[in-house]
């Protein structure tokens, strides 16, 4: 018997999903139907919108409107779509090398337009779909498939990078503080313009494998032992803290939405008229 | 009444627009590139006046993948592009082919490969029209050879696109998306327009890819019309959603490629001149076609037998018109500003090969009507 959160938001005949056992992103995908569902949007106004990869399959077993597109682009697509239709709550997933590689440009421009799109991350650190070659979120000296001698590349913290680029709602949660994962996606749907939630997950098949981390609840409680709060963080001194990983909510302001920022330009005319 | 019609001058490149939004595009997403750039311009000034959208996007590829969801959420739309950003976009544009979501690709042809001869004249775009993204595809290209057939053409890409569920593309060159003319807009009422074919209301089975009984094209609803339904760029059954069945697979992409190929016909056209005893063809399009004709009409006055053919459907080919016209006429002469890229679509079609000849000019500029008449006369 599914739960009916399940049975109320996914697409119970497209289930199981095709992720290995152990991966971190059903607890992700599973986070986001709770927002949704939490939150009573209109499902026939939810459109789900992802590019290529491990996490950009989610779409397909959620019960809304969802459009699977090209790799990299799911930003672009979810943009043309929000622009034509503002009244549509825009989400999209996307993996680390999905959003920050291949799809980086429409990341960061999303991001300074603060258009209304939802950003969810699915962040395992790996292509896993291709079986486990580093990402631009791969840490330095960790091992992937293309880097058998460990990883020179510095990875990107993605959440400093929307920030920078202008998004207006910023932070990060992880496969293993669940409840509170399901606490920032409702609030980065709520927010409106630009929201990005990097959702750290696990991938025990390839990145796991490569570098010894043991099992997925193994990897999992590792999340829980390298991440503090930013709220607990914040009233410690910097050195106890400093080789962690920060989660939490990082940003939260508000800024013109650029689909509002439109309609008053057509407003503009419809009254000259 | 001929009082009612608007009269004005224009380039070809605001035609296109105008065009479009007689069309009722309401939707353009780009990113800027000469020659075509201003067809953005204008869309930019004219699409908020009639409650439309436009967005500059950060690059080309972005500008194809909006142009694509402004569509699947319901509005028809369209992107312009000149050759490196039509080499930017292939890989959406196959998306929106096997997707089957209609929209209209602009390619104001300029001088490459890459940067090319920025931005001189070229029509070196043509086989990339048809082969561009990888994998078997549906393929419309349309190509106009003046500010008024750009207008028409982009109101023929618009419906072609919605009626097939694909993305047409319309091939402007420099010299047509640049050039001045007058131009008679036609009266609204007398422009005809094909609107996607919606599912019904209150069918609660919607299936995104269903073929309904006596038609030839899925039903496509819009994101936020109350069907919750699936699009996905991997092959999918009539759900929609995505399969490994190797035989759903190759019905799917049969039936996309059959959209054109059954309706050749309907999609075809082209016009002739000049064709009473004619003992040579010259076929040209776009831009150079305007050369064309001068020379045809120089050359019958000075009494050489010579016909004129403008296929205005490049893509797909009118083959049983070029093979007819062969067997009637006999020899062909293909002029173009590339290599001999439709030369040798000609040449696929006919039987007797001896009888085709090209004039082919990479220099960046027009073809002549001179040079085509020397041709003439070297011909006959």
């Amino acid at each position: 018997m599914s739960s009916e959160l399940i049975s109320n938001n996914f697409r119970m005949d497209k289930l199981p999903h095709i992720w290995c056992p152990g991966c971190g992103h059903g607890i992700i995908m599973r986070s986001l139907a709770k927002a949704i569902d939490n939150l009573k949007l209109d499902k026939s106004k939810v459109c789900v919108v992802s590019g290529i990869g491990c996490s950009s399959r989610a779409p397909g077993y959620m019960d809304f409107n969802t459009l699977h597109t090209t790799h990299g682009r799911a930003l672009a697509f979810a943009t043309g779509i929000k622009l034509a239709n503002p009244d549509l709550e825009v989400i999209v997933i996307t993996g680390d090398g999905d959003c920050s590689a291949i799809g980086g440009n429409h990341l960061i421009h999303a991001s300074r337009r603060n258009i209304g799109i939802t950003t969810i991350l699915f962040n395992n650190n790996i292509y896993g779909m291709t079986g486990g070659q580093y990402s631009p979120t791969t840490p330095n000296k960790s091992y992937g498939t293309t880097a058998p001698f460990g990883n020179i590349d510095k990875p990107f913290d993605i959440c400093k990078l929307a920030d920078a680029a202008g998004a207006t709602y910023v932070a990060r949660g992880t496969a293993y503080h669940a409840n509170q994962l399901i606490k920032i996606i409702e609030k980065s749907i709520q927010n409106n313009g630009f929201s990005l939630v990097d959702a750290i997950s696990v991938c025990p098949t390839y990145y796991g494998r490569k570098n010894k981390k043991g099992s997925s609840v193994d990897m999992l409680n590792e999340i829980k032992d390298m991440t503090i709060d930013i709220k607990t963080a914040e009233k410690l001194p910097l050195d106890k803290y400093k080789d962690k990983l920060l989660i939490g909510e990082f940003k939260n302001t508000e800024q013109p939405e650029y689909t509002a920022e439109y309609q008053k330009i057509i407003n503009r005319f419809k009254k000259e008229r | 009444m001929m009082g009612n019609r608007e009269v004005r001058l224009m380039q070809g490149n605001e035609a296109c627009v105008e065009g479009a939004l007689a069309a009722g595009m309401r939707f353009y997403a780009g990113y800027p590139i000469t020659p075509s750039t201003e067809i953005a311009e204008i869309c930019a000034q004219k699409l908020p006046l009639v409650g439309g959208k436009f967005i500059q996007m950060e690059d080309e590829i972005a500008g194809m993948a909006a142009t694509i969801g402004g569509s699947l959420a319901g509005l028809k739309s369209m992107t312009a592009t000149s050759g490196p950003g039509f080499s930017l976009k292939q890989e959406n544009i196959g998306y929106a082919a096997l997707t089957e979501t209609p929209c209209v690709v602009v390619n104001v042809q300029r001088y490459g490969p890459s940067t090319g001869l920025p931005t001189s004249p070229a029509q070196g775009d043509i086989m990339q029209a048809k082969w561009g993204t990888h994998g078997d595809h549906p393929v419309i290209a349309l190509s106009p050879t003046s500010v008024r057939e750009t207008f028409d053409l982009t109101i023929k890409a618009f419906n072609l696109s919605e009626k097939y569920r694909l993305p047409v593309f319309l091939m402007l060159d420099e010299i047509v998306g640049h050039m001045r003319e007058k131009i008679e807009i036609p009266n609204k009422e007398d422009i005809e327009i094909f609107n996607r074919l919606k599912p019904e209301k209150d069918s609660s089975e919607y299936k995104a890819y269903e073929i309904k009984e006596n038609e030839f094209v899925p039903r496509m609803a819009a994101f936020g019309d109350g069907f919750k339904f699936h699009v996905t760029g991997l092959m999918h059954d009539e759900s929609g959603f995505p399969t490994n069945d190797s035989q759903i697979s190759d019905k799917l992409l049969r039936r996309i490629m059959s959209k054109v190929d059954d309706n050749v016909d309907d999609i075809v056209m082209y016009e002739e001149e000049f064709m009473d005893d004619a003992e040579l063809v010259v076929l040209a399009y776009g831009g150079t076609y305007r050369s064309a004709r001068s020379a045809v009409k120089e050359a019958r006055r000075l009494g050489y037998k010579v016909g004129l053919f403008k296929p205005l459907t490049l893509w797909p080919s009118p083959d049983k018109k070029i093979k007819d016209l062969n067997e009637k006429t006999g020899k062909i002469l293909v002029a173009e500003l590339n290599l001999g890229q439709y030369f040798s679509e000609v040449e696929r079609i006919v039987s007797d090969k001896s009888s085709l000849y090209k004039l082919c000019k990479v220099t960046g500029e027009a073809i002549t009507p001179n040079e085509i008449l020397t041709k003439i006369r070297e011909v006959l």
